[in-house]
């Protein structure tokens, strides 16, 4: 009964919010060059129905690549941040003023320097513009472990290398799965920014350009259900990842 | 009998940015195999820092440390520590927490065998049927029961404690001084325990060893002579007032300030 009712009032709730949506362009009489209501979209998936499955693998093949390098890489630099003072007050003002960038301004930086290499532009950014909260994570996890978890371990004479697998990896996952929600997202942004940007590109940015330049507002909106959709697979993926490697971190329902 | 920890002359401090603060002076304290010792002084004064240098995880800038005979000089495996803060690894249960020290110091141990240990010091600190529990699910003096049962699942010869009952209620306390002893009595361990609750050094210490204020040494060792059998009744004996009436007014030297001089204010 309760589960009907979970089920049931976000259910209510979208549906609710398509009949507004419907009924705001068909009262306000807006053409379809202006406006597209929800019922245009089934037909504009059908129509595109190839292009959306072919789009959406490129979208999210090359999200997923830029977020793993950026896993990677940030972790590297939280480790070197956490571990090491001197590495910590050299590179942490870099990365700060390279976070400050806002990233769109690096679409043609990139475009320039990589001419025509789309998908390795395309992973570039991604990973660009998500690493960040994934290193500062890591590296505040790893430097703010109290001394006694590494005391419990280290007066056995464990080396470093162990510490840090039994004890100080696991116990930064949770904030490492907090950052990477945050940077699942904005890789997805990263991915976009350049498949829309790019003159000759692919993915479902480039879709959604391609319905610009027709005026094909149906389409334009297809694609961003599309992307939202894509987007809470992406974000529930992560979730499931946390759920399995970090679900300790949950406190019981008291 | 020898003396399984003995602290010659040990002078440390540390390089802070104001220049280097000394934290201990030409220390001296010596424990016989199986002893207890209870070292109580005033906060700040470098217990901590003797805990860790008797771990050897600092080495002092003169003196010696020896365990065993053998100068420390880096950690050894057959040390066991417990401090004021259980730090339960909360991803695992508490089980897996208590083995933990095996997994670096027996490696090759049947997991079987580790498991076997691990669950039968928990069921001597009265914590059978918590195994597959997660420390989250266990209140304070639970945590500090399986800290200590990972403090010495590896059977280490000594078994350094900062504080370890310092965060608990005054009756969970009493009740870890007597599970304390019952590990005692099936363990054989020369054990380090820094206190701030005299009464704690005097239930449980054959010596109780009061250091100064910073740069603390050795400036009192009071043998315990426990009128009959370790029961807490006997800390309300005239005995064990006496003693702590020493004890106290250690404290108050150590601290730099004498009873004659409290007695007046
Ligand atoms: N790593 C360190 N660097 C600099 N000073 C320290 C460090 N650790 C402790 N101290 C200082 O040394 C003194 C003794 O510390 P500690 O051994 O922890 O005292 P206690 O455990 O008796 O309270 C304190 O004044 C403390 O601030
Ligand atoms: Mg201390």
């Amino acid at each position: 009964m309760s589960a009907l009712r979970a089920a049931a009032v976000p259910l209510a709730a979208i549906v609710a919010f398509l009949g507004l949506w419907e009924f705001i362009v068909w009262a306000n009489d807006w053409p379809n060059y202006k406006m597209a209501s929800p019922s245009d979209l089934p037909p504009a998936f059908w129509k595109f129905r190839w292009f959306f499955v072919e789009m959406s693998w490129q979208t999210l093949w090359r999200t997923v690549a830029g977020l793993g390098i950026a896993v990677v890489a940030g972790t590297l630099l939280g480790m070197a941040m956490g571990f090491s003072r001197i590495a910590r007050d050299a590179l942490y003002p870099l990365l700060v003023g390279f976070n400050a960038i806002p990233k769109a301004t690096l679409v043609p930086v990139i475009a320039l320097i990589f001419i025509g290499q789309h998908d390795f532009n395309t992973v570039l950014m991604a990973f660009l513009i998500s690493f960040f909260p994934i290193a500062v994570s890591v590296g505040i996890g790893l430097s703010t472990l109290e001394p006694e978890y590494r005391d419990i371990l280290r007066s056995l004479g464990a080396s470093r290398v162990t510490i840090f697998w039994k004890i100080a990896l696991p116990k930064t996952l949770p904030e490492f799965f907090g950052a990477l929600k945050v940077s699942v997202t904005l890789a997805f942004i990263g991915t976009n920014l350049v498949e829309i940007v790019s003159p000759h590109g692919r993915g479902l940015g480039a879709l959604f350009k391609s319905g610009e330049t027709n005026g094909d507002y149906p389409l334009m909106f297809a694609v961003l259900i599309a992307l939202a959709a894509l987007g809470i697979v992406l974000y529930y993926a992560v979730v499931v990842l946390e759920r399995i490697f970090a679900g300790w971190a949950e406190r019981p329902a008291q | 009998m020898a003396n399984l920890i003995e602290i010659k002359g040990v002078t440390h401090a540390y390089r802070t940015a104001a220049g280097p603060l000394p934290v201990l002076e030409n220390l001296d304290i010596a424990v016989p195999e199986g002893e207890f010792c209870a070292v109580v002084g005033p906060s700040g004064c470098g217990k901590s820092t003797l805990t860790r240098l008797v771990a050897g995880l600092m080495r002092p800038d003169r003196g010696e440390v020896w365990l065993h005979g053998e100068l420390v000089r880096s950690p050894r495996k057959t040390v066991g520590m417990a401090f004021q803060n259980p730090v339960m690894l909360e991803w695992r249960t508490v089980l897996q927490n208590v083995i933990l020290p095996l997994e670096i110091v027996a490696p090759t141990m049947p997991r079987a065998e580790k498991e076997a240990r691990a669950s039968a010091l928990l069921a001597l600190v009265g914590l059978a049927g918590f195994e597959h529990k997660r420390p989250s699910e266990l209140s304070g003096g639970m945590r500090q029961r399986a800290s200590l049962c990972r403090a010495i699942v590896h059977r280490p010869d000594v078994l350094i404690m900062d504080e370890p009952f310092g965060a608990l209620d005054a009756f969970t306390r009493e009740d870890l001084w007597q599970t304390m002893h019952a590990l005692r009595a099936k363990e054989p361990f020369t054990a380090v325990l820094i206190t701030h609750d005299l009464r704690e050094a005097v239930y449980l210490g054959d010596q109780v060893i009061v250091l100064s204020g910073r740069p603390a040494t050795t400036q009192h060792i009071m043998r315990v002579n426990y009128p009959g059998p370790r029961l807490l009744d006997g800390l309300y004996t005239p005995e064990c007032s006496e003693m702590l009436h020493v004890l106290r007014d250690q404290i108050r030297i150590a601290q730099g300030r004498d009873t004659t001089e409290e007695a007046t204010t």
